[in-house]
């Protein structure tokens, strides 16, 4: 087997796990409607412009959930000692990583996907745009790639819930800045080109962190 | 073990006695500034203790990098120590920053107008984390080996909170812009003065700081060995 097919095995993995009990979907998608929801009323007294607090409500929502996910991803292989078994299979602990990050990056991407459309009808904004499309994948790439590693740290320690908000926001701060400022630009209707500094900023932010990520992966799990 | 401390005997008259000749410097040798007057020899010691902060962290990642290659204890130690003497400084320049703001800008905590501050404080709840880590493991080994590796993606996200902070602030208005400070010649000699002071001083607290640590190590050492030797 290449690399690929083994990492592709591990998402696999993931993926069947998660299609037999569908615990994650349906607990990190009733948390996105609840904080959207949440936001929405807790806004909607006071701001006159909804347009102006989306891409805000829209990034800390997708964090939130992100978080979720990734504490989960992690703590299910701990139970039942299913990292050791893991592991033992005859592959690099790199294959783990990739495989793992690959996952959470489907998962969290696929609850945007179904997160949108309702974001859309709330705030009354039409967020399907491919421009937009292709910000959030590359923000969510960010979030997976750092947080793939420091869920990774968390789930050895005590409160694991508690401490991977702890680690991951202030590192993943400069993503949602990025992405917060393209989303606004282009609800705004800037051009693109306007934006693209940000999104090469977003793509170095990608590159540097799963490079940093995999070659810090071995020494954590 | 004397020459030991011969060296920390150096270093602690070294960092005494510059810092008292910074201390002049500062007071009575540079000159009071035209329009900010004397509030403006905080900049000094502020200036001085915001480097020592970065510095700080940068030598954790060194550390952290450093454990994690040759998996020698000391340089978890010199971490540790590191970090925890730059959250120090940083909250001195952000105390110092805040009493500048306040006499020149009129308000102790200027989001709006300084990057500088978010990303100092940024840096403050990075290595604030960075110590909650460590508070929530227990072994030993596996404290510096996540320690180290948390060390070195916390400094690689630095450069990318400083970027994007500066650019969030280049879409806002400027109020307040503070390019180019230019210094009196005796000034800017107080001002490097102070700095290499500082300097000296952080590495005398580091030193000390992990002396204190391979001491502490070594203690609980022998307490175990103690124990072990009762119960058997």
């Amino acid at each position: 087997m290449n690399f690929l097919a083994k990492v592709l095995t591990i998402v696999w993995k993931d993926v069947l796990a998660e299609l037999r009990t569908r615990e994650m979907f349906s607990s990190m998608f009733v948390f996105s409607l609840l904080l959207i929801v949440i936001f929405n009323f807790s806004f909607e007294l006071r701001v006159d412009n909804m347009a102006k607090v989306a891409p805000g409500v829209l990034w800390v929502t997708f964090a939130f959930a992100s978080t979720l996910e990734l504490n989960r991803s992690l703590s299910l292989e701990m139970e039942n000692d299913c990292l050791e078994g893991l592991f033992l299979a005859p592959m690099d602990r790199s294959v783990i990583y990739f495989g793992k990050m690959l996952g959470n990056l489907i998962f969290i991407s696929i609850i945007e996907a179904l997160m949108l459309p309702i974001f859309s009808v709330l705030f009354e904004l039409n967020l399907i745009q491919p421009s937009l499309l292709l910000t959030i994948f590359l923000g969510t790439a960010g979030i997976a790639a750092v947080g793939t590693l420091l869920s990774a740290i968390a789930v050895n320690t005590r409160a694991r819930e508690v401490m991977l908000p702890v680690l991951l926001f202030p590192i993943i701060l400069p993503v949602v800045i990025s992405a917060v400022r393209v989303t606004g630009g282009i609800l705004d209707g800037l051009p693109l080109a306007d934006l693209a500094h940000w999104l090469r900023f977003l793509i170095a932010f990608d590159i540097i962190f799963l490079v940093v990520s995999y070659m810090t992966f071995d020494y954590v799990v | 073990m004397s020459r030991r401390f011969r060296l920390h005997d150096f270093v602690n008259w070294l960092s005494g006695l510059a810092m008292i000749g910074a201390l002049y410097l500062v007071f009575l040798y540079a000159p009071t500034e035209a329009t900010m007057g004397n509030v403006q020899r905080i900049f000094y010691f502020h200036v001085s203790s915001a480097w020592v902060g970065f510095f700080a962290f940068f030598v954790t990642l060194v550390a952290g990098i450093a454990y994690l290659r040759a998996g020698k204890r000391h340089w978890d130690i010199v971490a540790l120590s590191s970090v925890e003497i730059g959250m120090t400084f940083t909250a001195m320049a952000v105390i110092t920053g805040s009493i500048w703001a306040k006499s020149t800008w009129n308000a102790w905590w200027p989001w709006q107008q300084e990057p500088r501050l978010i990303m100092v404080t940024i840096l403050l709840l990075l290595y604030l984390a960075y110590l909650m880590l460590r508070a929530f493991l227990e072994e030993e080994e596996r404290k510096a080996r996540l320690a180290a590796v948390y060390g070195i993606v916390a400094f690689a996200s630095v450069p990318f909170t400083f970027m994007s902070i500066r650019w969030w602030q280049r879409l806002h208005p400027v109020v307040f812009e503070r390019e180019g400070i230019h210094l009196a010649p005796a000034m800017l000699v107080t001002f490097l003065f102070c700095l290499a002071t500082f300097t000296i001083f952080y590495f005398t607290l580091l030193l000390h700081r992990t002396r204190l640590g391979t001491l502490a190590d070594e203690a609980e050492g022998l307490k175990q060995k103690l124990r072990s030797q009762e119960g058997g």
